[in-house]
């Protein structure tokens, strides 16, 4: 049921003309950033504007929707955005993984592998990979039409001269399809190697900058690396307390005065889906 | 032997002002070349014009037969960082400053597809060394540097990659007098070692006189007179030569 | 065929910061020296002789006239051959001597000597040994080799600045008061240097204050006469 005086998605129906043919065209040129006419929303800026504005121009009455927040489905942010969907969509939410056709996320990819048909929206808060290195806009728009990717390099190398790895732990840049180079937006490293050769459709949206970008299914997701450093995805040494599970990415939790960590799966649905430990276990 | 980049006909006006007033230039392999001149005088407006960052409104500049401004913007690139170089006079403008040493040094090299650490690194550390820059730095910022080891960084930046031809505008120009022979005579050695032609703006006519084979002066964006180095500079003929000599001390 | 040869050679000055005045120097002069001969300049002081020395350099454009220089087998007119072509006549044919040398900041004397050799293509272990052998000779001591020549006496300097010009073995040499600052023992080994250059075939053309080195050197004399008053 949608909420009255509010159209199918919240947005207007040009709006959303507009920005699926700002997702066409990134579709069509993987990695790419597409400006486009970026809206004020019912939530500012950081909230995930970006993400919200691709998953209301895309969404369809018999589609099922996810949202996470670092990985968890129950979180202030996934709550929200997901009420919002339902009061202006009034489509199904799911926090069940394979059961969502739609999944926004910020700052995180399920564990649970993706298949055809399904799309994975990001929000994004800084599209641009560069931005640290390069201030000038302008010049990194050169940087990418000209694939000029030195500098990235260079960043890397800085993080190895100076820490003695690449210390970049989220936000990793990736070239996608051998072409453009891509904030992956503030994912951990450890997600990078889901995105190569993804089943499903990526779309990336960036609110307050007005920016879309995608990856289709199947395409090349590489991490930046150096032959003699090859990317490591990191991931902290430990099983999750709750699940036990050793291949997932894990949230660190101190639970006492005295220090005491934990860790637990960030993916709270694949967490869930797991049999749970027996106390002694842990 | 061909020349290496070659220059006709060049006018560029702003406004009522001539920057470059038919200039026509060559440069052969391993030629020193520069251009003196007071400010204003439009060398520096030439020397951007050769190296294809400013456009002229007529005439052409040639490398190695390709004309630098018809060959598009990406060509020009890929020329800017293999074939060419650019000494700019304030180091911060050649720099990054939040790179290291080594970055630095090493952007180059990533840029024409260096993808082993461990070798980038050595190569930046011989880069170092060869313009005396203690290897011990090699992770140090720019900013905890001198400006005299700026300017040999960004000189050690920008010959990493061996290009055949280096543009550099008044090189010497912020530094202490006691600062600029060291790089004077640094710029002198790696130019004679590495076989580079260079195109130098100065107004230093004893900088001149001590890199440069060749020499052209210029005045309101005319060359108002060329040819060998102390020969402009001993036998001046063109008055505004004459003035420009018997200007400096004991050049 | 002459080493070096100038076919009516004139030069005037004009200083434009003087109103334009132009001074006449040198009035066609023709002189052609052959290999292995010894010229010097002769003359009142003021009368020209190094504004002819530096025209054959090139160094002092000329205002009409040629000078060719026997250069890779044919003649080339160094008062109107381009930049580069006069520059590889100085770097395999044409050496000068000046009265002062300039000092490259920071190189060391050794090097200086020996940088002409390796323009020439001789290797470096071989050009900076011949440099010392012959620095050596002009009782530089070793000791001072490796400094740069900034900080040593007129006579110490003009010392490196012979053992630079001497070391190539040049087919033309010009040499400018090569020995005005410098004590009896090292003029006689001036004097033995010019001797074996031009045992060797060297065409030198010098200016030599001191009469009684100029006439054991010089096979002749070239008589550079002042001109008549400033048109």
């Amino acid at each position: 049921m949608i909420e009255a005086g509010y159209n199918f998605g919240y947005l207007d129906e040009n709006t959303k003309r507009m920005i699926r043919r700002a997702l066409l065209q990134a579709v069509a040129l993987p990695g790419y950033q597409v400006p486009f006419g970026s809206r004020e929303m019912p939530l500012p800026y950081g909230w995930g504007t970006g993400g919200i504005q691709v998953t209301a121009s895309i969404i369809g009455a018999d589609d099922t929707l996810k949202v996470i927040d670092q990985g968890a489905d129950d979180t202030t942010n996934a709550v929200s955005i997901r009420r919002f969907f339902n009061r202006v969509t009034g489509v199904a939410t799911t926090e069940h993984t394979a059961e969502a056709t739609i999944i926004q996320t910020r700052h995180r990819v399920p564990e649970a592998k993706l298949r055809e048909g399904q799309v994975l929206v990001y929000q994004v808060p800084m599209p641009e990979p560069l931005f640290r290195l390069e201030p000038r806009v302008a010049e990194t728009k050169r940087m990418h039409a000209l694939a000029d990717y030195g500098l990235m390099h260079v960043k890397l190398y800085e993080d190895i001269a100076q820490h003695g790895a690449a210390t970049t732990s989220y936000n990793y840049p990736v070239l996608v399809n051998g072409r453009y180079l891509m904030s992956p937006s503030p994912i951990p490293a450890f997600d990078n190697p889901k995105l190569d050769m993804m089943p499903a459709l990526q779309l990336f949206g960036a609110g307050r900058e007005k920016r879309i970008y995608a990856v289709p299914p199947y395409t090349e997701v590489r991490s930046l690396d150096f032959e003699d450093h090859p990317f490591q995805p990191a991931r902290a040494d430990a099983a999750c307390v709750i699940c036990g599970a050793r291949d997932s990415y894990l949230d660190e939790l101190i639970v006492d005065d005295g220090g005491k960590r934990h860790f637990v799966c960030s993916d709270t649905d694949y967490c869930a889906s797991r049999p749970p430990l027996v106390e002694a276990a842990a | 032997m061909s020349a290496l980049l070659t220059a006709e006909g060049l006018h560029l006006h702003f406004g009522k002002v001539a920057a470059l007033d038919d200039v026509a230039l060559e440069i052969h392999p391993g030629e020193v070349v520069a251009i003196v001149g007071e400010s204003g005088s439009g060398k520096t407006t030439l020397l951007r014009v050769l190296a294809g960052m400013m456009a002229p409104q007529q005439g052409q500049v040639l490398y190695a037969g390709e004309d630098v401004h018809a060959m598009g913007e990406a060509a020009r690139r890929r020329l800017m960082r293999s074939d060419w170089g650019f000494v700019h006079q304030n180091p911060r403008d050649g720099l990054r400053l939040r790179v290291s040493a080594g970055g630095n040094v090493g952007e180059r090299l990533m840029a024409a597809g260096a993808r082993h650490y461990g070798n980038i690194r050595a190569e930046a550390t011989e880069w170092l060394k060869r313009v005396e820059i203690d290897p011990a730095r090699i992770d140090d910022m720019p900013l905890q540097f001198s400006g005299g080891m700026q300017q040999r960084l960004q000189i050690a930046r920008t010959l990493v990659t061996r290009p055949k031809l280096v543009f550099m505008d008044e090189p010497t120009g912020g530094l202490d007098v006691s600062v600029q022979a060291r790089l004077l005579d640094l710029i002198r050695a790696l130019v004679a070692e590495l076989g580079l032609a260079v195109l130098i703006v100065t107004h230093d006519i004893a900088a001149a006189r001590l890199l440069a084979h060749r020499m052209l002066v210029m005045r309101r964006g005319q060359v108002v007179e060329q040819g060998l180095t102390d020969r402009v500079l001993d036998d001046p003929q063109h008055p505004y030569t004459q003035l420009l000599v018997s200007s400096v001390l004991a050049a | 065929m002459s080493a070096i040869r100038t076919e009516g050679l004139s030069k005037d000055f004009t200083l434009h910061l003087q109103g334009g005045i132009r001074i006449p120097v040198l009035r066609d002069v023709d002189l052609a020296v052959a290999p292995g001969e010894c010229v010097a300049l002769a003359g009142p002081s003021g009368a020209g002789k190094s504004t002819l020395m530096r025209c054959l350099y090139g160094n002092y454009g000329a205002g009409s006239g040629h000078v060719w220089v026997s250069h890779d087998g044919r003649e080339v007119d160094i008062t109107n051959a381009d930049a580069r072509e006069v520059r590889a006549v100085r770097r395999d044919t044409l050496g000068y001597v000046s009265q002062f040398l300039r000092v490259i900041p920071r190189v060391p004397t050794q090097q200086i000597v020996a940088e002409p050799l390796m323009a020439r293509g001789a290797g470096r272990e071989e050009a900076m040994a011949h440099a010392a052998a012959l620095l050596k000779r002009l009782n530089l001591p070793a000791t001072l080799h490796g400094l740069p020549p900034a900080t040593f006496s007129g006579g110490e300097q003009q010392r490196v600045n012979l053992a630079r010009g001497f070391a190539p073995g040049y087919p033309v040499l010009l040499l400018d008061e090569p020995t005005a600052s410098l004590d009896a023992a090292n003029r006689e080994v001036v004097v033995a240097l010019i001797a074996e250059a031009k045992r060797a075939g060297t065409a030198i053309i010098g200016i030599f204050h001191d009469t009684e080195v100029r006439d054991r050197v010089a096979d002749r004399l070239y008589e550079v006469a002042p001109l008549q008053d400033a048109a």
